[in-house]
Formats: structure tokens, C-alpha cells, sequence
């Protein structure tokens, strides 16, 4: 009090000021909605996902929000702590080695669909992949094939195993452009930037990739995308989290995603 | 090293590009008496405030097929622009362009008018003044131009990231390079490559900085203020 007491009032008030703005704009940061459930998913659920969050929060008036991104990306970022409450992966090893590492709730892994991949080309393509296929990205007017990066996300490495098994890769390596995550990778076609991708099933069944022409590449051309969901150690909805992944893997949740592509896991 | 490589080749070029755009621009900036120059000032500071994620957007939209740019470079070159070296130059030419046009309208505004006024009574015309007078003026000015568009491209990451592609000895550059091998957990990878990066950033700046101590700022600032 005796050093307040010799500042002038003026220099007092613009102190407090200072410190009620500190304070405020720390506090802000803990505003943020408290009881909603932090999904990292997939880029390929970019499409279904949406709509599955939306009927669970109708259901049970908990908000999920949902982060996209490759799976790789995530899986690092969940090894370094990231707060998350549920995983969706777009494979089952990412999920697998995470359990390994303690970072997932046991026995929380759920296979909640098999992923396709498709050779994807826009309306106005001069082939047409359903007729010719392969053929069509090995004609010279196809420049650029975009495939999702094979480092670190699941739909890359189909991609890439499915041009390997057609025997095609050797000659196609150069044309190859690499989107972040298979959603990159799509919109790389989409804007006309690339002449061809190979991109998830059920991206190409979103609203803006639908009028696309597409060719669903035979399941026996790369291992099974078995894509897997966690609920991690880390999450503090635990409870809320093991609902949406029931939601999500069963009853309309599942509906959701077939509606948007995904095989039914196959039973044990 | 084939990105680092990269990445150094790509920094040089679009230095080498901006000097040669910046030069006439800066000196149009500081010469200009138009009402409507901080018209020209801002857009040529956009990039400093701008998101990679706005110059990227508006790249691929321009660069795809379908986009403006786009088809004209695909009627002269037969392939899209996006994905390609040039393509990353002429991405890294607008995201550092402030980086060079910043420090050389900052010399070209501090060379004394007098002499300027002296030249012109002597009968020098304007493209003679530049080169005889404001240029051997601004040396510094254009070594911190140089330097800083070299070493800002050479850290640049969301713009490649969005309309590189991700090519090896293309597209990939030091800053994907590092990013992929973060998302892969190859944390020894990243680490050489990311000490390399820091070491090169240093020695350039603190070059310009030893070679040129009061003349760089961010902010045109006249000299003798």
C-alpha cells in the first residue's frame, strides 16, 4: 500500500488496467465449451462424419468436435499427448500401436468400416476410368496422379500398393504429386491441379467430388484399409467417448457410414 | 540432402526474380507522388500479414486447370503449374515480396534529394541518376533485400505445403521434408535436417546483420531519424 499510495492515481489506474487485461485474455482461453467430445479423424471421413456427429448430438446434446487430418499425423501427435478423447484411423496399425504405447483405453478398438480406394477423375476427363481404367492414367494427357502421402496416411500406402500390384507404378513414379492426407489429395484433382487421384470411396461420394467419374479399384489389388476407432487414455469424456463410438460403429451410425461407402466389418 | 539442395536453389531464384521485379517497384514507391501509393504500400505488405493458407488457396484455385492462369499455362506448356519448381518460384515471388520491396524502398527514400536535384540540373537523365546516384547509395539496402527474400523462402512451409505436391527433387523442399519425417516419428531425420536448416538461417542473418548493422528493419525507416 505504501508504494501505491505513491503513484500517482492516473499511473495506478493504467497498472490495473494492464492486469485485468492480462488476466482476461488468459481467462478466455477456458471459456471453451466445457463437456465436448475431441474427435481426430481420418480425412476420409471428412464426408460421413459430419453427419454422425450431428445425430449423436441430437441424440445425447453433447457437441463432438471432429479434427481431420492424416492418421499418421494424429498418431503422432497423440504419442506427444495431445488431448484427445476418440481416434479414428484409417487403418488398424496406427490404433494397434498406440495400444502398444498405453495411450488407448483396452479393449476400446473397433473395426467401423473397410475403406475403399478409387481412381477418381473429374466430369469433363477425356477417359473415362470406369471403361478404361488404368489405361487412363496412362494416357499423356494425365500429367499428375494424386495420392495421399504413403509416409503417414493409410489411403497413400493403398494407393501406392495398388499401382505396385497392377505393375504400373515404375512407369507412373514421376507423375505422382503427394496431397498431406487423402482429402488434400482429392482436392489436388478437384481443382483441376491434377489430372487423376486415387482417393478414398468415400470422399469421392461427397457432395462436391459426387459428379466425378470414378473406378472402385479391385479390394484384392492392396491389403484391406481396415479402419479402426480408439478411445484414448488420455480423454475426458471416457464416458461420452465409448457412446459415440457405439453410435458411431452400430445401429445409425453405422448406417451413416455405409451410406457414405464403408463395408461392414466382417464378423468375428 | 536432396531437399536442402532444393530448398537453397529455390531461395536463390526467387532472390535473384525479386530483386530484378523489386528494383523497378521499390523505385516507383519511393519516387511516386500518386494520392493512391498506400494503396500500392498495402498490397505489396499483404504477405507479411496475410495466412499461407489465403496465398495458397487463391494459387492452386488460379494455377488449376479451370483457374485463369491455369489454362493459359496449360495451352503453352501442356502441364499444370501447380507441382512444378516454377510453380513454387512464382509462389515464393509473391509470399516474399514485401521482404524485398520493404528494405529497398527504405535505401531508395534515403538517398538525399539534393543530389538528386544536383544530377538533374547536370543534365543526368533518370534512368542514369538510378544507376550512377541512388543505386551505389543503396548497396546495403539491396544486399538486406536480397538476403531477407533468400532466407525468408528458404523457411517458407504452408504455401509449398499446400501447392507443392510433395515431389522429390521437385516440390519436396527442406520444410516438408522436416514436416514428413515429424509425422513419420523419424525424430533423428528431422532433427539433422532441422539443425542444418537453423545453422544456414543463422549464418545468413547474422551475415547481413555483421555487414549491415543499422540499416535493416522490417519497417521502411528513414535513416538519419
Amino acid at each position: 500500500m505504501q508504494i501505491l499510495s505513491k503513484m500517482p492515481l492516473k499511473e495506478i489506474f493504467g497498472k490495473a488496467l494492464l492486469v485485468i487485461l492480462v488476466a482476461s485474455c488468459l481467462a478466455l482461453t477456458n471459456f471453451a465449451q466445457e463437456k465436448t467430445l475431441r474427435v481426430a479423424a481420418a480425412a476420409d471421413l471428412q464426408a460421413a462424419l459430419p453427419e454422425t456427429a450431428k445425430a449423436f448430438e441430437a441424440q445425447t446434446g453433447t457437441p463432438v468436435d471432429i479434427a481431420y487430418g492424416s492418421s499418421g499425423n494424429f498418431y503422432a501427435q497423440i504419442q506427444n499427448g495431445a488431448p484427445l478423447d476418440v481416434f479414428f484411423s484409417a487403418d488398424k496399425e496406427y490404433p494397434r500401436k498406440l495400444e502398444e504405447s498405453g495411450f488407448v483405453e483396452p479393449h476400446s478398438a473397433t473395426i467401423y468400416g473397410i475403406g475403399k480406394i478409387v481412381l477418381w477423375m473429374p466430369a469433363n476427363a477425356q477417359c473415362s476410368p470406369e471403361r478404361d481404367r488404368w489405361l487412363c492414367l496412362q494416357d499423356p494427357n494425365v500429367k499428375r496422379i494424386a495420392i495421399a502421402n504413403p509416409a503417414h496416411a493409410p489411403y497413400g500406402r493403398a494407393a501406392l500398393a495398388a499401382l505396385q500390384k497392377a505393375g504400373i507404378y515404375d512407369a507412373l513414379k514421376a507423375k505422382l504429386v503427394l496431397g498431406e492426407n487423402v482429402s488434400q489429395a482429392a482436392q489436388f484433382v478437384q481443382s483441376g491441379n491434377a489430372e487423376a487421384g486415387i482417393i478414398a470411396y468415400s470422399l469421392a461420394l461427397s457432395p462436391a467430388l459426387q459428379s466425378g467419374r470414378r473406378w472402385i479399384i479391385p479390394a484384392e489389388l492392396y491389403p484391406p484399409i481396415e479402419q479402426t476407432v480408439v478411445v484414448l487414455k488420455a480423454a475426458k469424456e471416457k464416458h461420452a467417448a465409448q457412446e459415440f463410438v457405439k453410435f458411431a460403429t452400430q445401429g445409425a451410425g453405422r448406417e451413416i457410414l455405409a451410406k457414405y461407402g464403408f463395408a461392414p466389418p466382417p464378423v468375428r | 540432402m536432396e531437399a536442402l539442395w532444393l530448398s537453397l536453389r529455390l531461395a536463390a531464384c526467387t532472390a535473384v526474380i525479386l530483386l530484378l521485379i523489386g528494383m523497378p517497384l521499390a523505385y516507383w514507391l519511393a519516387q511516386t507522388r500518386w494520392r493512391g501509393k498506400f494503396l500500392a504500400e498495402s498490397v505489396v505488405a499483404l504477405p507479411l500479414v496475410l495466412p499461407p493458407t489465403v496465398l495458397g488457396f487463391y494459387l492452386l484455385v488460379a494455377m488449376g486447370a479451370n483457374g485463369p492462369i491455369g489454362k493459359l499455362w496449360v495451352a503453352l506448356f501442356g502441364h499444370t503449374l501447380a507441382f512444378t519448381f516454377f510453380g513454387l518460384v512464382v509462389a515464393s515471388v509473391l509470399y516474399s515480396l514485401p521482404f524485398a520491396v520493404q528494405p529497398l524502398v527504405a535505401a531508395f527514400e534515403s538517398v538525399d534529394g539534393r543530389l538528386l536535384d544536383a544530377a538533374a540540373v547536370l543534365g543526368a537523365g533518370r534512368w542514369r541518376t538510378f544507376r550512377e546516384i541512388i543505386l551505389p547509395l543503396s548497396v546495403p539496402g539491396v544486399i538486406t533485400a536480397a538476403v531477407l527474400s533468400f532466407s525468408h523462402t528458404l523457411g517458407e512451409f504452408g504455401v509449398v505445403l499446400m501447392v507443392g505436391g510433395n515431389m522429390p527433387g521437385i516440390t519436396r523442399t527442406v520444410s516438408i521434408d522436416i514436416y514428413d519425417h515429424v509425422q513419420s516419428l523419424e525424430y533423428g531425420a528431422a532433427n539433422r535436417m532441422a539443425i542444418a536448416l537453423l545453422l544456414i538461417s543463422f549464418a545468413v542473418l547474422s551475415t547481413i546483420y555483421a555487414v549491415n548493422r543499422r540499416v535493416w528493419s522490417p519497417w521502411p525507416v528513414k535513416r538519419g531519424e
